[in-house]
């Protein structure tokens, strides 16, 4: 089949079991390039494990998963990263007894040093000014905020062209969630693709070009963002603060 | 010797111990850190490590009884055999993870650990049978050189092991702290699944904790034979309790609480022998392990709830 070259990432019919719990039921998903796509679901819906199908820390049983048109589900993790794949991960899981700079470095491991290097150190300290005045701070010791920050900064210095972004306004005050998504934009307008699970469907949908949701591993609905904030069921099941937080207006 | 001098001959003796206990708990603790793994068959590794170095310094023509060497060839035969040993060690350690513990790795419980006390009985069987049950004599290049420190003294060959052990050492906290594989390690100490999603290749730092640790094993090992000039089959438990038992007071999968803990097992060892007698120094040893697993479960330098998040 050829590459469709406005497609990054497809999953077609894809499959995922934990043993004997089936969790992700024949999901597809085309996420074109230079998108925002949000994927939206209740708890235990099988949003993270579509990331870690994404990653190859989980492999479908079946169906296929794509990346700029060649299948990538039977590849090591590693190669993914190297293909550009980049995870910014549930509850951001940064080292937490290294420094940021270390965990920036990790974000990096695949990428050889050298002026590329440097030119993304300095893009992520300029996205985060923040960042880099912690650079020498344990990473554990940063607050929620400053550690998101810095979890999305490893995942920029890996240079990806899909970064896969797992609840990143999880615990974060309104007030960073709005920065962290300002960033989210602005990241994406360089040219890179998002494919980001939200429990926030109000501040996803705000803006992300798509979105998927994902109810007990199906997806029964997909469509522009705009189409989905108009959509009952989702104003119901997800938007229920759409009325108090007019940020989707 | 005035009762001082004996004491300071026991510190001497002591830190020589310990610097040899530190290599070996270092081994314990790297392969811990990564897989909580407790590695068994590292005890006999360092026995193993300690016949690669008699034998290297035959074929280097070091004889038991042989005439001391001096200068540029003692170095050379020294730094020689510790390169080579460490090696051997080194590609035992990888051999056994790779044939033994990694098709065993995703099992749960205690699978893993009891395959590391059954290759250790195999190398020491193996050991054993092959070369016999009596004693060893090391072949030791050392000139008998003494220094008098007080009114102890102090030999050439406890300054070797300071310098060899220190060496190590200040070389793995290097590479562990700066190089990229070394920070690949911490990472995946700290967390497999993310460090996995960095695009560390886990497999390769599993490889690179057991080729290291048993490296120095092996180190440990050549020290313990040029220090009491003998080896034997049976080397490696009493030593490699005590080391683990230095790692787990420092803290295991802590690499300076490693070190610390083998420094203190050693001094306990000599000072207790001094104090009590040498056949209490297991007791000794083994209740201060007891009531600092009471008192501070997670060693001197570990940390109390390992944040594995
Ligand atoms: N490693 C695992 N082993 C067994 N079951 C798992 C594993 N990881 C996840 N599960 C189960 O798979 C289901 C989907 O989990 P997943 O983490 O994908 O949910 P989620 O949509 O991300 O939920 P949340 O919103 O709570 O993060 C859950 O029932 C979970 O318990
Ligand atoms: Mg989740």
């Amino acid at each position: 089949m050829p590459p469709d070259s406005g497609l990054l990432l497809e999953f077609r019919g894809v499959n995922t079991h934990y043993g004997d719990l089936h969790v992700l039921k024949d999901v597809s998903y085309a996420i074109g390039r230079g998108e925002i796509v949000a994927l939206l679901g209740g708890n235990a819906c099988g949003k993270s494990t579509t990331m870690k199908t994404i990653m190859g820390v989980v492999r479908p049983t079946s169906g296929t998963v794509r990346f700029e048109g060649a299948p990538i589900e039977r590849l090591r993790t590693a190669e993914r990263v190297r293909r550009g794949i980049a995870p910014v991960l549930e509850a951001r899981r940064l080292f937490p007894r290294m420094t940021v700079l270390e965990n920036l470095e990790l974000g990096a491991y695949t990428r050889p040093r050298g002026p590329e290097y440097m030119e993304d150190l300095e893009r992520v300290f300029a996205l985060f000014p923040r960042v880099k005045e912690r650079r020498s701070q344990i990473a554990g010791t940063l607050s929620g905020g400053e550690q998101q920050m810095v979890a999305i900064g490893r995942a920029l210095m890996a240079r990806p062209r899909l970064i896969c972004m797992d609840e990143p306004s999880m615990g974060l005050s309104p007030l960073l969630v709005e920065q962290v998504f300002d960033i989210i934009q602005q990241i994406n307008a360089q040219g890179t693709t998002i494919f980001m699970v939200e429990q926030n469907a109000a501040m996803a949908l705000a803006i992300a070009h798509r979105g998927y949701v994902l109810q007990t591993g199906q997806v029964v609905l997909s469509g522009e963002a705009t189409s989905l904030r108009e959509n009952p069921a989702i104003r119901e099941a997800y938007l229920g603060e759409l009325q108090v937080t007019p940020a989707a207006g | 010797m005035t009762v001082a001098d004996v004491y300071l001959q026991q510190i001497i003796n002591g830190l020589s111990l310990g610097a040899m206990y530190a290599l070996l708990a270092l081994g314990f603790t790297l392969v811990y850190g990564i897989l909580e793994l407790i590695n068994f068959a590292h005890f006999n590794v360092f026995m193993v490590g300690s016949f690669v170095g008699l034998g290297v310094l035959r074929l280097l023509g070091v004889m038991p009884g042989a005439p001391a060497l001096a200068g540029v060839a003692l170095v050379a035969v020294l730094l020689g055999t510790l390169i080579v040993t460490m090696l051997a060690a080194g590609l035992l350690g990888v051999a056994i993870e790779r044939l033994a513990l990694r098709p065993l790795r995703n099992l749960r419980g205690p699978a893993a650990m009891i395959t590391t006390i059954g290759i250790s009985y195999i190398l020491l069987n193996v050991v054993l049978l092959s070369l016999g049950a009596d004693s060893k004599n090391f072949p030791n290049p050392l000139p008998s050189w003494t220094m008098p420190v007080g009114g102890a003294v102090l030999r050439l060959r406890e300054v070797l092991i300071w310098l060899v052990s220190l060496a190590l050492m200040a070389i793995l906290t290097w590479f562990v702290q700066f190089t990229r594989l070394g920070k690949a390690m911490r990472a995946t100490a700290q967390d497999a699944e993310a460090a996995r999603m960095m695009g560390i290749e886990v497999d390769r730092i599993i490889i690179a904790a057991f080729f290291l640790g048993s490296a120095l094993a092996g180190a440990g090992g050549l020290m313990f034979g040029l220090y009491y000039n003998f080896t034997s089959y049976i080397i490696g438990f009493t030593a490699g309790l005590r080391a683990f038992t230095a790692a787990v007071l420092g803290g295991i999968g802590n690499v300076p609480g490693a070190m610390l803990g083998g420094l203190i097992i050693g001094l306990i060892e000599a000072l207790g022998g001094q104090l009590v007698s040498a056949s209490w120094a297991d007791v000794i040893i083994f209740s201060i392990l007891v009531l600092v697993l009471v008192f501070r479960p997670a060693g001197l330098l570990g940390r109390v709830a390992p944040n594995k998040s």
